[in-house]
């Protein structure tokens, strides 16, 4: 073995052991044609591999998504403006309906009866709760338009007006919580 | 020398002389005489890459571990991924070719973010492993393998080449340097898919939607100005679903592994189509 591991031929040879003793009169080609025998290939009908295909594609799963995404301001924060939307449409709609349906609970008096009676950390709560919303939806519906008239379209653009409106939401918070 | 070895191989194996006169006329190589490399510390990086066999379908996907070490293995993602296959699991599946960023067959999910395996470096902390899945909200076909059949039906959709019904007479096309000018950061686009699989509207809405990759394309051709089909380009993206599922986001340009702005180019589209 020793010329074979000089020849650099020791990892191919050694493979082929088993054959060497037919191997060993035939020219590399041949030898390594005897290797490649043992792998067998089947072939399929087209109509057949698109059946193939088609259980396959029945069975395929899809990948992970919002679940392993690195958290970025960039959709962290579109998904929030559309939450606070939501929350804040809710809210109004809600009230509207409420207000049609049993006017006399929820007249202008009693909501501020209710809420002059809370006590004072609850108040700050439920002002901070509607206040962090509707500063951040506001602001950031300024944002998407300037885009929309073609400002700040660059990922620097993005990422500073990102920023900027969150500073500006928790500015405002604080002043409305203030109020 | 050549001569001798040249009689040698023709010789018929019984005439062979002893195998120590073929070992001695290689004996001058280095080989041998060379100073064994000093050892570097193994650097174990833990891998955690997401698997699931077609062959195996009721089986749920899931991640698999592998370590390497760092210290054997080349910088980039797509080098440790070509490793473990070589190595340690054949069964790895997950496509690549040019290794250089220029294919965007490498796509792939790498610690949260959509980029191409050959373009993007091993964290070399030894203590963080690294998540590796296939581009996100796509089938897969195996392993780290999506299936773009519609990614590439939506692109065709576009008819991504240049329509003009009245070709100049003779010669090419001429354009002004101002007007190729528009076309660069759009034609350099390689289809790698990373843009539209980041994208939350095109996670939900991709049978509609067109998604960033397309629709960049799609702009590419309306700001061609040796395409004369402008308005009929525009009047197929007019509807609720083709364009306007784009909330202006920035996962697209945030994730682009070529550094490209498919929201800009959007935008551009939305200011094209208000404008009519």
């Amino acid at each position: 073995m020793n010329y074979t591991r000089a020849l650099g031929l020791g990892s191919t040879l050694s493979r082929t052991t088993f054959s060497a003793r037919t191997a060993v009169h035939c020219t590399p080609l041949v030898r390594y044609a005897i290797l490649r025998r043992s792998v067998q290939t089947q072939s399929i009908k087209p109509d057949e591999a698109s059946v193939i295909l088609n259980t396959q594609r029945l069975a395929r799963p899809s990948s992970p998504h919002f679940t392993i995404y690195q958290p970025q301001l960039t959709w962290i924060g579109s998904i929030a403006n559309r939450i606070t939307g939501a929350g804040l449409s809710l809210l109004l709609y809600g009230f509207s309906l409420a207000y049609l349906l049993a006017p006399s609970t929820f007249s202008s008096a009693n909501v501020i009866e209710f809420a002059a009676g809370q006590p004072e950390w609850v108040k700050l709560a439920e002002k901070t709760i509607l206040a962090a919303p509707f500063a951040f939806h506001s602001l950031n519906g300024l944002r998407h338009l300037a885009w929309d008239t073609g400002k700040f379209l660059t990922l620097k653009g993005a990422y500073r007006t990102g920023y900027a409106v969150l500073g500006a939401s928790a500015i405002t918070t604080v002043a409305l919580v203030l109020l | 020398m050549s001569t001798m070895l040249s009689i040698l191989a023709r010789s018929s194996p019984r005439h062979l002389p002893p195998p120590t006169v073929i070992l001695r006329s290689f004996s001058s190589s280095a080989a041998t005489q060379q100073a064994v490399p000093t050892e570097s510390k193994a650097l174990n990086k833990e891998f955690k890459i997401y698997r699931w066999n077609p062959d195996e379908p009721q089986k749920s996907p899931e991640l698999q571990s592998y370590t390497i070490n760092l210290n054997d293995c080349g910088p980039m993602i797509l080098d440790a991924l070509i490793k473990i296959k070589n190595e340690v699991d054949p069964t790895l599946t997950f496509r690549r070719s040019c290794r250089e960023g220029i294919c965007g067959s490498c796509a792939m999910n790498i610690d949260g973010q959509n980029t191409l395996a050959c373009l993007c470096r091993i964290d070399r902390s030894e203590n963080k492993d690294t998540k590796i899945y296939p581009l996100p909200h796509m089938y897969v076909v195996k392993d780290l393998v999506p299936d773009l059949t519609l990614f590439y039906k939506q692109y065709k959709s576009i008819e991504p080449y240049l329509q003009n019904d009245n070709p100049p007479a003779h010669g090419e096309f001429l354009q002004s340097p101002e007007d190729r000018k528009k076309l660069d950061g759009l034609y350099e686009c390689i289809l790698c898919a990373c843009c539209s699989t980041s994208c939350p509207s095109y996670w939900w809405n991709q049978d509609e939607y067109l998604g960033p990759a397309t629709l960049m394309q799609a702009y590419r051709w309306i700001a061609d100005s040796r395409d004369s089909y402008e308005a009929h380009r525009k009047e197929k993206l007019q509807n609720e679903m083709s364009l306007y599922r784009c909330h202006t986001i920035f996962n697209c340009a945030r994730t682009c592994p070529k550094g490209l702005n498919p929201a800009a180019a959007i935008a551009q589209i939305k200011l094209h189509l208000a404008a009519d």
